[in-house]
């Protein structure tokens, strides 16, 4: 309560309610971005959208060259997937994701011969001539065409399409894009360092989306704790017209769409499921899709490489790292981040808040992790579950308004009547009520189960 | 990255791999603000401590054994109670039957015998709350049931109320015969003690009614650390001060004005302390507002119309009994409005 009061008086923009966790930024945020070039065999997952998946364009055993499309679908809704280094390919086989989902998926060994990748790689990643470049030059569809192309989804954690969310529709005209620069998961620094280190390309990125949705004005949100990253953007967007620099309180879960558009327009998002950001005029970008999007328009570059960052008490060496979409997270692990400590317990596919914990090493990295998050026992909660105190901290700290306990009593009773008249659907599962809940109930995770049981039994009763 | 073999355990790392160890697989989120159930009743506890000093300055230690009493009769019917129902002895610890009897302690009267205070603790928390199935499953405050007990099976010990043994300079009242006095607000009506004495606790009463401002420095603090919800507390008091002030303007020789009636009984502790007690009030925003003005309402028609002179305990149990109603009708609406189906 105390601490959104001064987030008013600072004049930061912000939203009711929420959470304040701490920030543990510290463990990386100061350390630049470096170039990580995996030596064991990638797997690269046909399924790193949300959409139908891709079917293989290469055959076992082929050599591929860096940024040749190796998957695609017939269907618009997906994403198609480039090789990250020059290689050869081998037998397709099966890759468990980071969210515990196994898809298909092709390996490839990186060339012993020649140059795996362009040189100066990491250079050009971060730099790119953009100066010169006119975001109005490039027509709308060809920017969605272009976007599509080149593999490019939402790098936030949700891989939407991007070509998709962005293409113009008559009956839902946008005014404003927003470029999601807010990181309010504790740990996490990638965003951080690229509108730090590659500021230009991100508001690029934003003028090219806004130009290819319509809107007029962009506005690219940062929370108040990244001054350096504030400065930066505000340099590269001075006297591009329509750019605005939006400064966020810092708080949790700001860069929820839910929450951000709000704060920073005073509009509210008709509910989930139905309710969407371009129901009320905005889209919404991460700031690591609106770079790869500047990528892919001026440079031609395929997504295939995305910045990592490995972070948390349980890991040697903390850093933030440009990495090829497939590489093995272990190998990542251990040749950059020094392994895991001996007080690693839990390793996370994304931050503490949201970020789903890792059972097995052998995970790829794919489009939607922007970072690593290895806990030890000391950081992170052990839930012991008591009863319920109707002490009200959720209801009080639900950004959504919602009631968890309540959804997660009907949940529990598997009363789906009950959980809807809660309006359970609505929830978007930031898990601000299991951080609260003095009894320890894990609500959020109630929440989140009885959401995916309803809708399978609503399925089953179809 | 070589396996490594079934049983090595954490630790036994091959070389040249990451170190292999037992990883844990648990759903976000994966923080917690680390504020316990526990730590939440012994802020209350460490908020009723001026409270206890105030009323053990004013009638001696025998305060302080009281309270002990009351709270060794909740410890005790919680131990029981989890004996019999086969659950570990965890609960104790919990600091809900602490809390339980010292707000039941403070609601008493001083000259109470020992032996009453550990009956209404343990009907308290027995008849109160592990029948219903412990913390958080009670449906009316346990305290404000153990007082109920006592008042009917002692009516006689529980109207004896005491004068402070210390009286301020300044702020003595007129005499007063003896301890057995009808009651202070009765009695305040014939002699109307100064606001400033009833604030410093100058008024004979229960334990926590006597001072006003122990009890609003121990509220303030619940408040300000976030313990207490201020919704509660600001309902109550307005609620009461608009029924006061409305009896106060129709008929001002009758009724005291509502800033005898801030000051006076257990107004100050009854809003802080009781009516800020989680479990029988609504979870939702509104039903909390709702939930406040009508202790305050009430306690105000029990004082000016009803036969005891002090309204918090049936006020309590009235809108604790109202509670599901009120949660039914104030569902919260989403930020965005209600999910739209079909």
């Amino acid at each position: 309560m105390i601490s959104s009061l001064l987030d008013s008086l600072r004049g930061l923009k912000s939203f009711p309610r929420g959470v304040h966790p701490p920030h543990r930024k510290k463990y990386a945020e100061a350390a630049p971005i470096q170039m990580f070039l995996p030596t064991e065999q990638l797997l690269i997952p046909f399924v790193q959208h949300i959409g139908a998946p891709c079917e293989p364009i290469v055959k076992p055993r082929q050599q591929v060259a860096y940024g040749e499309l190796i998957a695609d679908a017939a269907t618009p809704m997906a994403a198609p997937i480039h090789a990250p280094i020059a290689g050869t390919t081998a037998m397709g086989s099966m890759a468990l994701l980071p969210s515990g989902r196994r898809v298909p998926a092709i390996p490839i060994t990186p060339a012993t011969e020649g140059e795996v990748l362009p040189p100066d790689f990491l250079a050009r990643f971060l730099g790119g001539d953009y100066e010169k470049f006119e975001p109005t030059s490039v027509d709308p569809d060809e920017i969605c065409q272009k976007i599509r192309a080149c593999g490019v989804v939402g790098l936030g954690g949700a891989t939407f399409p991007t070509h998709i969310k962005l293409k113009r529709n008559p009956e839902k005209p946008i005014d404003t894009l927003i470029v999601n620069g807010c990181e309010c998961e504790p740990y996490l620094t990638s965003d951080h360092r690229l509108m730090l280190e590659s500021p230009l390309a991100v508001v690029i990125g934003g003028q090219l989306a806004a130009h290819a949705c319509g809107a007029s004005r962009v506005i690219i949100a940062i929370e108040a704790n990244k001054p350096d990253a504030i400065e930066a953007i505000r340099k590269a967007a001075e006297g591009r017209p329509g750019v605005e620099v939006a400064v966020c309180a810092t708080k949790y879960p700001m860069g929820g769409e839910r929450q951000l558009v709000p704060a920073v327009l005073g509009r509210t998002i008709p509910s989930a499921p139905r309710g969407l950001p371009l129901d009320v005029g905005v889209v919404m970008v991460n700031c690591g899709t609106a770079h790869s999007i500047a990528r892919a328009i001026v440079l031609d570059a395929p997504l295939t490489h995305r910045v990592v960052t490995l972070t948390g008490g349980g890991i040697a060496r903390p850093g933030n790292w440009l990495v090829p979409l497939g590489t093995r997270l272990g190998e990542l692990l251990e040749k950059a981040g020094g392994g895991l400590t001996d007080e690693a317990v839990k390793v996370l596919g994304g931050g503490p808040m949201m970020g789903p914990t890792i059972p097995n090493l052998d995970v790829p990295v794919v489009k939607g992790i922007g970072g690593i998050t290895v806990m030890t026992e000391a950081e992170t909660a052990r839930w012991q579950e008591s009863p319920c105190i109707r002490c009200s901290r959720c209801v009080d700290n639900c950004p959504l308004h919602l009631s968890p306990t309540s959804i997660a009593h009907a949940v529990k009773f598997r009363d789906w009547d009950l959980a809807a008249r809660f309006d359970m659907n609505a929830c978007c599962e930031c898990g601000c009520c299991s951080y609260v809940c003095p009894a320890q109930i894990p609500l959020a995770q109630y929440i989140r189960a009885g959401k995916n049981q309803a809708r399978m039994m609503a399925a089953q009763n179809k | 990255m070589s396996e490594a073999p079934a049983g090595t355990g954490p630790g036994g790392a091959a070389p040249d791999v990451v170190k292999t160890q037992e990883l844990f697989v648990s759903a976000a989120p994966h923080l917690a603000a680390g504020r316990s159930t526990r730590w939440i009743m012994f802020q209350v506890v460490a908020a009723l401590m001026p409270l206890l000093i105030a009323s053990t300055v004013f009638y001696g230690f025998r305060a302080i054994l009281l309270t002990v009493f009351t709270v060794a009769g909740c410890l005790v019917a919680e131990a029981i109670a989890n004996a019999i129902r086969g659950r570990s002895q965890a609960s104790l610890g919990d600091g809900s039957a602490v809390v339980t009897g010292m707000i039941l302690a403070f609601s008493l009267p001083p000259a109470l015998n020992f032996y009453m205070a550990v009956i209404g603790g343990a009907v308290a928390i027995s008849l109160a709350k592990a029948i219903f199935g412990g913390l958080g499953h009670n449906l009316f405050n346990p305290a404000m049931v153990g007082r109920a007990f006592l008042m009917v099976c002692f009516p006689a010990a529980m109207g004896v109320w005491s004068e402070p043994a210390i009286v301020f300079e300044g702020m003595a009242l007129a005499a007063v015969d003896g301890v057995t006095m009808a009651t202070p607000l009765q009695a305040a009506v014939d002699r109307m003690p100064g606001l400033a004495a009833m604030f410093v606790g100058q008024v004979g009463g229960s334990l926590g009614e006597t001072s006003a401002l122990a009890a609003l420095l121990g509220g303030l603090y619940l408040v300000l650390r976030g313990v207490a919800d201020w919704r509660p507390v600001v309902g109550t008091l307005a609620g009461a001060m608009i029924v006061a002030f409305i009896a106060h303007w129709a008929a001002p020789q009758t009724y005291e004005g509502p800033g005898f009636h801030l000051f006076a009984g257990a107004m100050m502790f009854g809003a802080f302390f009781i009516a800020t007690d989680y479990v029988g009030a609504p979870i939702t925003p509104a039903g909390r507002w709702i939930f406040g003005f009508g202790v305050g309402g009430l306690v105000m028609v029990i004082r000016l119309f009803g036969a005891y002179p002090e309204g918090f305990m049936f006020a309590i149990l009235i809108m604790n009994a109202m509670t599901p109603l009120i949660e039914r009708v104030t569902v919260p609406t989403p930020f965005g409005g209600h999910v739209v189906t079909n």
